[in-house]
């Protein structure tokens, strides 16, 4: 019969040193937020009840509660390398009756996650990079151009069709800030740009990009730190 | 013993969602955080913005009051909207310009980044918490009040805010971040969504309406940002849905004379996602149609759905289209309550409006409404054949006119 220890999982990951899943635990636990957002847990599972992402996926924000209210090192690993990626942090599980915030503890994991270059977080976060490249370098998440039929296929041929557009589209918006602007969402100053680049350096932000894909860093230094020395 | 009466699952959460709750202040589970603010004020540690006067006075979840100001309001834009629905943002400026209201469109702001963190995790609190300060200054440098468009920036920002308060060195990590751009550290007494601003304007809208809605049943889906995060600080009213529901967007659209009904997934997310939408949309598709759209069909079925965040309007209104090939019960189109409220007085449906971006089919929605839509469409096109040939930009002096119901 196989080993089997009430509350606890067996050893999935048995290549990861146990003294690592427990460093990385002991990371998240660390953070200030860390005991604003679990208080124990009662298993009701109204939590799981309002998550969109346990109806459609093999996941569950009560596990997640229970693992970290239990200081499961084994859990809590599989959790960060198989199933916060699947969290729509929605916070529709702030319901929970203990106060607890399942996808606070999310939030947490996943930067721990991906501030310790975690492969899993890493290659979860592959097709996303030129979003990162986006918002780090123009302090906005998408802009039109970013519409592109390759990317959303499942929106139907209007994509296609606003591709031949947007250029005339976007001159026919009466806001002053948007009229024209293709490659952002509106038309931000240069010193505010500069302003968000030295707030990226010098909250770290810059070093956890880093840690997901060291060509998009090496370009995004490049870039900032030229705008930063021009200003200065 | 007589068989116990099965409720079906949809009748009973509609009746308990039925009763009214009214809410103590006295008993409220939390503490006001705009005191705490003010105690950190006068110890010298951030300064506190002022809402300006005129403001009007709203409750919020726990029977508090929120002060949400009329005018002199400075315009934090969502760059989902901008981006990808600008309908959305054209229509809040044009309703203040439809009331004289002093505003400011700054460019001298970011988004809150706050969608790439959740989508992501690349990001930190303190550089989070910067990144808002930084934009929160910006605003109070030019003494107008931060109006949030975005849902994800508003509940961001409320998150941030409690950051701010309960975390002395997250304070000092950011007075110091800020110190190197020359700016002081800054905190709006209220954290104001613009769909607030809707709702407290909407008896004023409703004054000035030249489109009837009283024949349109509208389904809200209000945003998860909205009411989730730090969940006491959104709009409630005993008389919308009991109290138990937030009463922004749903009193606007009664205000205009719309049928609003409830739905059994009203409380459900859109399916947005963050990340997925972005790059795992099978997700979000399946979400926002087997969980929002076909529920609200199959229930009430509405002419259209309001909803009040960029992400809602976008994932609502574009997952329906490959829903159609699977036959799924889908077509209702999808607006933002400014949107709606611009049409309602009369704005243009293109212009404005900007309803070609949508791409749920809005036409039925405008033949009900009686609107012409294929002549302002016509319109439309002449504008765009006027700015490929280089003639001409569209401006506000094309978009100002009130051209429904003249
Ligand atoms: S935040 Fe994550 S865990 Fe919580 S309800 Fe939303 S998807 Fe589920
Ligand atoms: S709602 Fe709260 S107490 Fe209930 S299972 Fe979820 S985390 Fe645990």
């Amino acid at each position: 019969m196989p080993e089997w220890t009430l509350g606890k999982v067996t050893n999935k990951y048995p290549d990861v040193p146990y003294e690592e899943k427990e460093r990385l635990f002991l990371e998240t636990k660390a953070d200030p937020r860390y005991p604003g957002y679990i208080y124990g847990c009662y298993e009701c599972g109204i939590c799981v009840s309002a998550c969109p992402s346990a109806r459609f996926y093999d996941y569950s924000p009560r596990v997640i509660a229970q693992a970290m209210a239990r200081e499961d090192v084994e859990r809590f690993y599989e959790i960060m390398v198989e199933d916060i990626c699947n969290c729509a942090q929605c916070f529709s599980c702030v319901r929970c009756p203990r106060q607890n915030n399942p996808g606070g503890l999310v939030t947490i994991i996943r930067e721990m996650a991906v501030r310790n270059g975690v492969q899993e977080a890493r290659d979860v976060l592959q097709g996303y990079t030129r979003v990162i490249y986006k918002v780090m370098l123009k302090g906005n998440q998408v802009s039109p151009d970013m519409l592109q039929p390759d990317f959303f296929p499942d929106w139907g041929p209007w994509v296609a069709g606003f591709k031949g557009n947007m250029k005339a589209w976007r001159q026919a918006i009466p806001v002053d800030t948007l009229r024209g602007v293709t490659d952002a969402a509106w038309r931000t100053d240069d010193e505010t740009l500069r302003e968000l680049y030295t707030i990226w350096f010098e909250t770290g932000n810059i070093d956890i990009i880093q840690e997901v894909d060291e060509g998009l860093y090496d370009l995004l230094v490049d870039v900032m730190e030229e705008e930063l020395e021009e200003w200065e | 013993m007589s068989a116990p009466t099965i409720i079906p699952i949809v009748d009973n959460i509609m009746q308990k969602k039925s009763r009214s709750v009214r809410r103590d202040p006295q008993n409220a589970p939390t503490h006001d955080i705009r005191e705490e603010l003010f105690e950190l004020e006068a110890r010298g540690e951030l300064i506190v913005q002022r809402v300006p006067e005129p403001y009007v006075e709203v409750q919020t979840k726990y029977g508090r009051t929120k002060k949400i100001p009329i005018g002199k309001t400075w315009h934090h834009k969502s760059c989902g909207q901008c981006g990808h629905i600008p309908g959305y943002t054209a229509s809040i400026f044009w309703l203040h310009r439809q009331f004289g209201i002093d505003h400011i469109d700054p460019t001298d702001q970011t988004s809150c980044t706050g969608w790439n963190y959740y989508a992501s995790g690349t990001s930190n609190p303190v550089a989070q918490l910067a990144v808002m300060s930084r934009n929160f200054a910006a605003a109070h440098q030019t003494g107008y009040y931060p109006l949030i468009h975005c849902g994800t920036s508003f509940g961001h920002y409320k998150e941030c805010r409690e950051e701010i308060v309960h975390h002395a060195d997250y304070r000092a990590e950011v007075r110091r971040v800020l110190a190197k751009l020359g700016k002081p550290l800054v905190v709006p007494e209220e954290i104001v969504h613009y769909s607030e601003w809707v709702h407290v304007m909407r008896d004023r809208i409703a004054e000035r309406q030249v489109v009837d809605f009283s024949d349109i049943t509208a389904t809200v889906h209000t945003a998860c940002h909205y009411h989730k995060i730090v969940v006491e600080d959104a709009i409630y009213d005993p008389d919308i849905f009991g109290g138990q529901r937030t009463a922004t967007v749903t009193a606007t659209m009664q205000a205009l004379g719309a049928e609003v009904p409830d739905y059994s997934t009203w409380f459900d997310c859109c399916g947005f996602g963050f990340r997925h939408v972005l790059v795992q949309r099978d997700f979000t598709r399946s979400f926002a149609v087997q969980r929002k759209i076909q529920v609200m069909k199959e229930e009430v079925d509405p002419d259209l759905v309001v909803t009040h965040d960029t992400g809602c309007v976008t994932t609502l209104d574009k997952s329906q289209f490959a829903a159609k090939a699977h036959d799924f019960k889908v077509g209702i189109p999808v607006l933002s309550d400014a949107q709606v409220a611009a049409l309602a007085m009369g704005a243009h449906p293109f212009r404005v409006l900007q309803l070609h971006w949508h791409t749920s089919d809005w036409r039925p929605l405008m033949e009900k409404l009686g609107i012409d839509w294929e002549k302002y469409w016509d319109e439309f096109q002449e504008d765009l054949a006027a700015i490929r040939s280089g003639e001409k930009t569209l401006t506000w002096e094309d978009a100002d006119a009130v051209v429904l119901g003249v």
